[in-house]
């Protein structure tokens, strides 16, 4: 001992090595494989697309916390990067760089720093940034390329409809006769199809799901919830009229379901933290998402039902208490 | 399937280097310093002055009041004064200081190692001698004994429960307890019984002990009686509460006390003492104690006077490493840190560890990005971080509301916490004023 003080600190005097940066760093590897596969899907674009997005969403929250707020930029916590990736992972792999540069604006200075930044903003920032570019550039947000193998050209990649884009321009048809130019199960679960960039490709997203599990960065019960609530709903809906509806395994792998159950929903800051309330709010997810797609005038919901369901986590933080141990047991 | 507690809880690195490592009686001190409240509940009153002569076994300060305890003298010798002394609080405590002398026992006091097996002593008897030799709970909550061996009007208790969980990383006194004293130990479990009037008793271990689990099952053969159980390893299991949810799935119900649920929960070095103070008439003076450390040359447990300065243990363990950067009373997920190497070992103290200057630093603090580990870590079913921020924002009204006064200050949630928020510190700066509210509204 070199100076003979002693530091006194109040217990625990160790601590668990899972810091917030080690966590983020945990979905940034569960997103990898996503990524990886949008690459060889897309081509350059899939690349451009995500290095814009991250490093703009980085570069802003450094500008903002450096300059506006005055105060130590906290970019090394990784989550500007998580945003960055799945603010990319939301839009079309053609998506014009200036239309990128103003999502990553949106999501961090509005979605994340006008809040007071990490932990404190009340909506997923990637999706205030993407529900943003799709209401003010609703051409180009659904433009969507077609994966056709590794493709060198950005802006002039060949374009086509998503699989809930037909279903919602199928008109009078019968949703057979739509499905007979929808791709196959196959070809949905490895993401052939258009779509946004890492919205598509199913096991991509499951393998990313098992490592987010395994590294017990999230718990399983709201990508359940969300799966299950989907499922169920659009079954009951099938088995009333399948000529009307799609069977419940489509709209589970179409669309940014999978990505929004696993990665945008888990978000820890605008989710309940009470295992109850997680179900609560995972079932309202997909509720919402099936009425959105199925009675709404957007092919798509999973980005709306998640940003509404934000609204909600207050609320359920605030009365779906834990059942506290040694409670009473009230008896009828 | 092993038992263990329902909710929450966490798995700090055990790091049980001295598991191994037999029990060594330390030297005697040159001098003790005792203080006259090591135990909850009303500080005892000196009887001895200045100049005095005692023996080991001398009643130093007697218990005032019910929930109180006898001190005794552990050496023989002059008291050198009673005055005020920096203890393992780091506050100046009341404490009687007595020079060693030679090596004299009071009279009366059976030192041999001889096993006294056969109970002769009636249940009143019993806890007549447990009151007597100042016996307090060992495990470190240091609740006097005799109380919780009287049994009020209107409540029935079935079970003994013996802690042998010992679920604090580094720690492993109760663990050697349980390999070197078993016998004794064991008359210790059958004496309180017989004061509690139960016809069955549970000692629960943590399975990173099977040594202890095997040993005691063999000195048990087929007793109907005594039961020993193997637990899920996982930290708090040696909370009382947690203990009695884990062997017989009952809650003690908020606020209430395991008595509520028919049990007693004592700790293996308590069911020592109880043997030594009955069966060989001797207090509580000495206790083991783990000295431990990632830098300690020598780790060890060692048998202590009560009143040794802990840094006579730590000279006796190798000395103080170069890197040392904190000193903790206790285990690393609920001792105190001391303020000075001078605090002497008292009748709850159960270890000393030596941390290295790089574990006593703090991280930075981030904001609160509810990822919800601390409402996973908590034992007792309770939101940390909301605590803490209602604690912030001094709103006790709502902690009361939030069940603040539930939380048994483990430290899991500060312990999990990614953005190393220290939620215990604001949990107990609620518990405090809550308590004083909650006082007050009493006294209108």
């Amino acid at each position: 001992m070199s100076n003979n003080v002693l530091t006194v600190s109040p217990s625990p005097h160790v601590y668990q090595s899972t810091t917030v940066r080690k966590l983020m760093y945990g979905v940034v590897i569960a997103l990898l494989p996503t990524l990886a596969w949008s690459v060889v899907s897309f081509g350059i674009g899939a690349i451009i697309v995500t290095l814009v997005s991250v490093i703009s969403c980085i570069l802003f929250e450094y500008l903002i916390e450096r300059f506006l707020l005055k105060r130590t930029p906290s970019i090394t916590d990784g989550s500007a990067m998580v945003t960055g990736l799945l603010l990319a992972f939301n839009v079309p792999a053609n998506l014009p760089v200036g239309i990128i540069i103003i999502g990553a604006l949106v999501s961090i200075g509005i979605g994340k720093m006008s809040f007071g930044g990490l932990g404190r903003n009340p909506f997923n920032p990637a999706l205030v940034g993407r529900v943003f570019l799709l209401i003010s550039f609703p051409a180009q947000m659904t433009r969507w390329p077609i994966p056709k193998g590794f493709n060198t050209s950005y802006v002039n990649a060949q374009t086509g409809a998503t699989p809930l884009g037909m279903l919602q321009e199928k008109g009078e048809a019968t949703v057979s006769k739509v499905m007979e130019s929808a791709p196959s199960y196959g070809d949905l679960f490895y993401g052939q199809m258009g779509g946004s960039l890492g919205e598509m490709a199913a096991f991509a997203l499951i393998i990313g799901l098992i490592i987010l599990l395994y590294m017990r960065v999230i718990s399983w019960h709201i990508p359940a919830s969300i799966i299950l609530s989907t499922g169920v709903f659009t079954g009951i809906l099938w088995l009333v009229d399948p000529t009307q509806y799609a069977d419940p395994l489509f709209h589970l792998l179409t669309g940014g379901l999978l990505l929004g159950a696993i990665f945008m929903a888990t978000d820890y800051v605008t989710s309940p933290m009470v295992p109850k309330a997680m179900w609560i709010y995972g079932i309202g997810i997909g509720v919402l998402t099936v009425i959105i797609r199925v009675f709404g005038s957007y092919p798509e919901g999973v980005s709306f039902a998640i940003l509404i369901m934000n609204a909600f986590v207050p609320l359920l933080n605030r009365y779906i208490k834990p059942k506290r141990f040694g409670e009473e047991v009230q008896h009828g | 399937m092993l038992k263990t507690f329902t909710k929450g809880g966490v798995h700090p690195a055990e790091n049980k280097i001295t598991q191994d490592k037999a029990i060594e009686k330390a030297g005697l001190p040159k001098k003790v310093i005792i203080p006259i409240a090591q135990h909850i509940g009303a500080p005892s009153s000196p009887v001895v002055k200045k100049k005095d002569q005692v023996k080991a076994g001398d009643v130093i300060a007697r218990s005032q009041g019910f929930v109180s305890s006898n001190i005794h003298a552990s050496v023989s010798g002059t008291v050198a004064k009673v005055d005020h002394v920096v203890d393992a609080s780091g506050f100046k405590q009341p404490c009687v200081v007595i020079n060693t002398e030679d090596d004299q026992w009071a009279d009366g006091i059976d030192t041999s190692d001889a096993l006294v097996k056969d109970i002769d002593a009636s249940a009143e008897e019993i806890r007549q001698k447990v009151l007597e030799a100042g016996i307090v709970g060992m495990g470190g909550a240091t609740f006097p004994s005799h109380v919780k061996l009287s049994i009020p009007e209107g409540k029935h208790v079935d079970t003994l429960v013996i802690n042998g969980v010992e679920c604090e990383p580094y720690l492993t006194s109760d663990h050697r307890v349980m390999l070197e004293r078993a016998e004794e130990m064991l008359v210790g479990i059958r004496l309180l019984m017989k004061a509690l009037g139960v016809e069955k008793a549970l000692i629960g271990i943590e399975n990173n002990k099977p040594d202890a689990i095997a040993h005691l099952n063999e000195w048990l053969g087929d007793d109907p009686q005594i039961e020993v159980y193997g637990l899920k390893v996982k930290y708090p299991q040696g909370g009382e509460k947690q203990l009695i949810n884990a062997l017989l799935d009952r809650e003690v119900p908020s606020g209430g006390l395991p008595l509520d649920v028919g049990v007693v929960v004592h700790n293996v070095g308590t069911a020592l003492a109880v043997y030594e103070a009955v069966q060989k008439n001797k207090p509580l003076v000495e206790r083991v104690v783990t000295v431990t450390g990632p830098s300690l040359t020598h780790p060890t447990n060692l048998l202590v006077r009560v009143g040794t300065p802990v840094g006579e243990l730590i000279e006796a363990a190798g000395g103080l490493p170069e890197d040392t950067g904190k000193v903790v009373s206790g285990g690393p997920m609920m001792g105190k840190a001391l303020k000075t190497l001078d605090a002497p070992v008292v009748k709850g103290t159960s270890g000393i560890l030596v941390l290295p200057q790089k574990w006593a630093h703090r991280e930075k603090e981030l904001h609160c990005v509810r990822c919800a580990q601390c409402v996973d870590a908590c034992p007792m079913g309770l939101e940390p971080y909301l605590l803490k921020q209602l604690a912030e924002r001094e709103r006790f009204e709502d902690l009361e509301k939030n069940s603040v006064l539930d939380c048994i200050e483990c430290g899991s949630c500060s312990f999990t916490c990614p953005a190393r928020l220290p939620l215990v510190e604001y949990i107990r700066y609620g518990k405090t004023n809550v308590n004083q509210i909650i006082r007050n509204r009493k006294q209108q």
